[in-house]
């Protein structure tokens, strides 16, 4: 399939590169002045730039990827639930506000954010008067049943979260919307709709963190005659402001006002564009460049520009860039079925040996890589201390490694003269690669021989998902990174830290941790409805995971993101950790 | 019977239309038999690949927290989990007579020509093919012209001309073009043209919204891909041509007295076209099923980048597409040039 020849010229590609790259940097002198923003660099992390309400325009996306799906139930990625708001609505949403407010819940279809009865087992939500769907008719309590319950139907729409399954029929006794026998496809008893206003989700344990769940796309309605299966993602029926206009797979999408939806029904949407557009591009620098020259808004997937685009906007458009947390805590974790890493000693002796900048640089330093991570909890997440809480000095006195406690530990551990072990990373991403280069250079300094070991990133899950091929390779340190699904200690760390999460693929708890004290605290968390208190069991837990020293946290990762000039209502909200696309407004055009 | 000094690579008839017709009919079959092969090796490859590799397709079509049993029900969706004999054959039959899917209560019926669905934006392949197929097949012909006309022209000037300046100087130039990466000159003329001197706008427009602007969109594509293969077009041109001059009925066309004009254009040309013709078959061909470098470059929807998508997300049935149309563009292209080959050269046809 390949067609063009370009193979066996790999050193003059190596030097054509460094000369594009210089090219690149160069070339893009003085960009469109109109998009070029005053608002300063930085500017709209945790906080509006260009409040205006001013309506009209077409606000231009453009996307490295398309989303994983833009059916509402099949989605995982965040710019995807970001994007989602446009088009669908949810009993509650995130509000509408920068930094950490955004992560905080507001009513949406539902008149308040219910009455929690019956000991945190009962949810009672009433639906807002007026909201409707793209045809004009009223979204019914039944229609929100409806679209929860295909997240039941994973044998046809695959993909999604399923939280809510998990949680409403953990026995797994619902066969799905498609396989109901009852007439109206709506035989999931734990939901209840005695009206078409009221809608009573009864759980057979309590989680405190169900509102949240709520919150997801993957909790919006649908409605049945509309529900066109497998292809739904290729069209989905709207419930929000803009509606689908057109849309090809990998190469663009169109949003158009839904001249049906109403303000007034909408607490949380502004509606300020006429048109969303997204254009997808397969070539990532190409993008970047179309971006700073002001031919497109924002980048759909928030992931920050490449380094190319990087260099030139830092040094023409400064002003255009904010520097925002992405949600991601980037580690090594330690898996405890590989020698000798079931002895805290020598994964502590990781820990002290790892020279904690020289990771962050490989990152691409405190701008494009992040703040150094100093514990497992990231700043989005209720509970969590930042980098005051650093028990083993990472972002302090040892941030260069500490090589005499190293030692101390290593023989403790019964290894004073180190030990072999292997690092497992993820081979499509050449950062990642870098990091582990760097921690196998400062392990070598305390005795510690790490072989590197790429495996293909598509595969995480059967290759370090699976525990036994993780102690069949003999992976000691597994590098990885991640981020929560919803801003709670349960949302982010619970699949991560809980014994009772260990898979036999799929596996995120890499560490294999199995500790009595961890898992009840996230079972009194998920009983606990005080939200004060449940900050402090998070503060708990992400304590007990640091002291057994099962990670070693080398970013609170962060990226760089363009901002054209035109956008009004900017912000960054630590519900997506990206821009807030929902309320982004255009600058009326001269 | 075959005149000629040199071994004709196909023989066609002029003027025998039945003989020409039974030729053509063997050709398209053998051409049938190729797919049906290739086919098979795709399908091989994607059933055994991941065995050996150890890795589960059906697990990166689930999200996040996977149990097995839904990572079970998508392989049963995707039909992963049917020997491959069976995955091959519901393909062939469905080209012919379509195929109804039915899996969790989800019933969808894909008529003929049905090569399936996609495993990740559940489209129907065929409409994605025959959407991206005319921007590839404008990239490669718009190329292909720029390419022949002045790789040939540089390469018979060059030729004439040997050793001078002009024939130094375009060899230099033949040689970066042919060592260049796409993804080098792409960028840099992208880098110089779009981003700095403002030329081209360099964003693809579809023709049926705007000519025009579907024609200034492709420009800097055109003259990239030809750059490339315009470089080996001068080479071998001047190449051949050098050998041709030194032949004997061009001696004889000289002592006869003709002009230089009629000596080069006319008997000379004819033979230098035959490789060239041979070359042209196979890189169009190949070309038509996707110019993967160039189209991400410049983010060209065409078959190229829809590929190279697929390849990223394991979609078997659209890759399948696509190798589809390639391998029949090839062949296609081949047959043609076996066709033509009796027009330029009269050496070839049967007497």
């Amino acid at each position: 399939m390949t067609t063009q020849r370009a193979s066996a010229r790999r050193k003059q590609a190596l030097a054509a590169a460094a000369v594009v790259a210089g090219l690149l940097t160069t070339a893009a002198c003085g960009g469109g002045s109109d998009s070029t923003s005053e608002a300063g660099y930085d500017a709209a992390n945790n906080k509006v730039v260009n409040a205006a309400a001013t309506k009209g325009g077409t606000l231009k996306f453009a996307g490295a990827q398309d989303g994983d799906s833009w059916d509402t139930t099949r989605s995982y990625y965040g710019f995807a639930w970001n994007f989602m708001r446009y088009y669908s609505r949810q009993l509650v949403t995130y509000k509408t506000e920068p930094g950490r407010a955004g992560a905080g819940l507001q009513p949406d279809l539902a008149t308040d954010l219910g009455k929690v009865t019956d000991g945190g087992r009962t949810y009672t939500f009433t639906l807002r008067a007026g909201s409707t769907w793209e045809d004009g008719r009223p979204i019914t309590a039944k229609d929100v049943k409806y679209g929860i319950e295909r997240q039941w139907a994973q044998d046809v729409l695959s993909g999604g979260p399923v939280y809510l399954k998990d949680i409403l029929d953990p026995d797994g006794a619902y066969p799905g919307p498609y396989q109901d026998e009852s007439a109206d496809k709506l035989g999931l008893k734990a939901i209840e709709t005695p009206d078409d206003t009221t809608i009573v989700f009864r759980l057979p344990q309590p989680n405190s963190d169900f509102p949240q769940m709520l919150a997801m796309p993957s909790a919006s309605p649908v409605r049945q005659d509309k529900d066109t299966k497998s292809k739904y993602g290729l069209h989905p029926f709207s419930s929000g402001p803009y509606k689908f206009e057109s849309y090809e797979p990998g190469k663009s999408l169109e949003l158009v006002r839904n001249t049906q939806w109403k303000e007034a029904s909408d607490p949380v949407r502004k509606a300020y564009p006429d048109t969303v557009a997204v254009t997808f591009f397969s070539n990532a620098n190409d993008l970047d460049q179309r971006l700073i020259a002001g031919d497109y808004d924002l980048d759909l997937s928030q992931t920050g520009l490449s380094p190319q685009g990087r260099q030139t906007a830092l040094k023409q458009h400064k002003g255009n860039l904010d520097n925002p947390v992405s949600g991601y805590v980037r580690y090594a974790a330690f898996p405890q079925n590989v020698k000798p890493f079931d002895n805290e000693h020598c994964r502590k002796a990781v820990i002290h040996g790892a020279d904690h900048v020289s990771l962050q640089t490989a990152r691409g330093g405190p701008v494009a890589g992040g703040d150094i991570g100093t514990n497992m909890l990231p700043g989005s997440i209720p509970g969590n201390e930042g980098q005051k809480y650093d028990p083993y000095a990472i972002a302090g006195a040892d941030k260069s490694g500490n090589i005499a406690k190293a030692k101390e530990e290593l023989a403790a551990c019964g290894k004073p003269n180190g030990f072999d072990t292997t690092i497992a990373v993820r081979n499509n991403k050449p950062v990642e690669v870098a990091t582990a280069q760097s921690l196998q250079a400062s392990l070598k300094k305390i005795g510690i021989n790490a072989q590197i070991d790429q495996y293909d990133g598509a595969q995480t899950s059967g290759i370090v998902g699976s525990p036994a091929n993780v102690e069949k390779k003999g992976y000691g340190i597994v590098i990885d990174g991640w981020a929560a699904d919803f801003p709670s200690v349960q949302g982010f760390g619970r699949p991560l830290w809980d014994g009772k999460y260990v898979l036999e693929s799929a596996n995120n708890n890499y560490a294999l941790i199995k500790d009595p004290a961890i898992d009840e605290l996230f079972d009194a968390y998920a009983k606990e409805l005080d939200e004060g208190t449940k900050a402090r069991m998070a503060t708990q837990i992400n304590h007990k995971v640091m002291e057994g020293g099962y990670y070693l946290p080398f970013t609170y990762e962060k990226y760089l993101n363009w901002r054209s000039g035109r956008l009004t209502n900017v912000y960054m909200t630590d519900a997506y950790n990206g821009y807030d696309f929902v309320n982004l407004g255009l600058k009326p055009s001269k | 019977m075959i005149t000629g000094r040199r071994e004709a690579p196909a023989p066609v008839i002029r003027g025998r239309p039945k003989a020409v017709l039974a030729y053509l009919i063997r050709r398209l079959f053998a051409a049938a038999v190729m797919l049906v092969v290739i086919i098979m090796v795709v399908f091989g490859i994607f059933y055994l690949v991941p065995k050996w590799a150890g890795v589960d397709i059906a697990a990166s079509f689930v999200g996040k927290q996977a149990d097995p049993a839904a990572v079970e029900a998508v392989r049963e969706k995707l039909g992963l989990s049917d020997p491959v004999h069976l995955q091959a054959w519901g393909f062939f039959k469905g080209i012919f007579t379509g195929r109804t899917y039915a899996t969790g209560g989800d019933v969808v019926h894909c008529s003929a020509p049905c090569f399936g669905y996609s495993f990740k934006s559940e489209q129907a392949v065929w409409p994605v093919l025959t959407d991206r197929f005319p921007v590839t097949l404008g990239l490669a012909l718009g190329a292909a012209v720029l390419w022949l006309v002045f790789g040939v022209a540089a390469g018979v000037l060059s030729a004439l001309k040997r050793g001078s300046l002009w024939d130094r100087s375009a060899m230099v130039v033949a040689l970066a073009g042919v060592s260049l990466p796409i993804y080098f000159t792409g960028m840099l003329s992208l880098a110089t043209f779009a981003f700095g001197l403002k030329w081209f706008d360099a964003q693809y427009v579809p023709f049926g919204r705007s000519p025009g602007g579907w024609f200034g969109g492709m420009i800097l594509p055109w003259i990239t891909l030809a750059f490339l293969y315009a470089a080996m077009y001068a080479r071998i041109t001047r190449a051949t041509m050098m050998e041709v001059l030194g032949e004997d009925y061009i001696r004889t066309a000289r002592a006869k007295g003709l002009r230089e004009q009629t000596v080069i254009g006319k008997h000379a040309m004819r033979s230098t076209m035959t490789p060239i013709l041979t070359m042209l078959g196979m890189d169009l061909g190949a070309l038509i099923g996707g110019a993967i470098l160039t189209e991400s470059t410049f983010n060209l929807p065409g078959l190229g980048q829809a590929v190279l998508n697929a390849i990223r997300n394991q979609d078997l049935p659209i890759i399948l597409g696509v190798v589809l149309i390639t391998s029949l563009s090839v062949l296609l292209a081949n047959l043609a040039v076996d066709v033509l080959y009796a027009v330029i050269d009269p050496r070839v046809r049967l007497t």
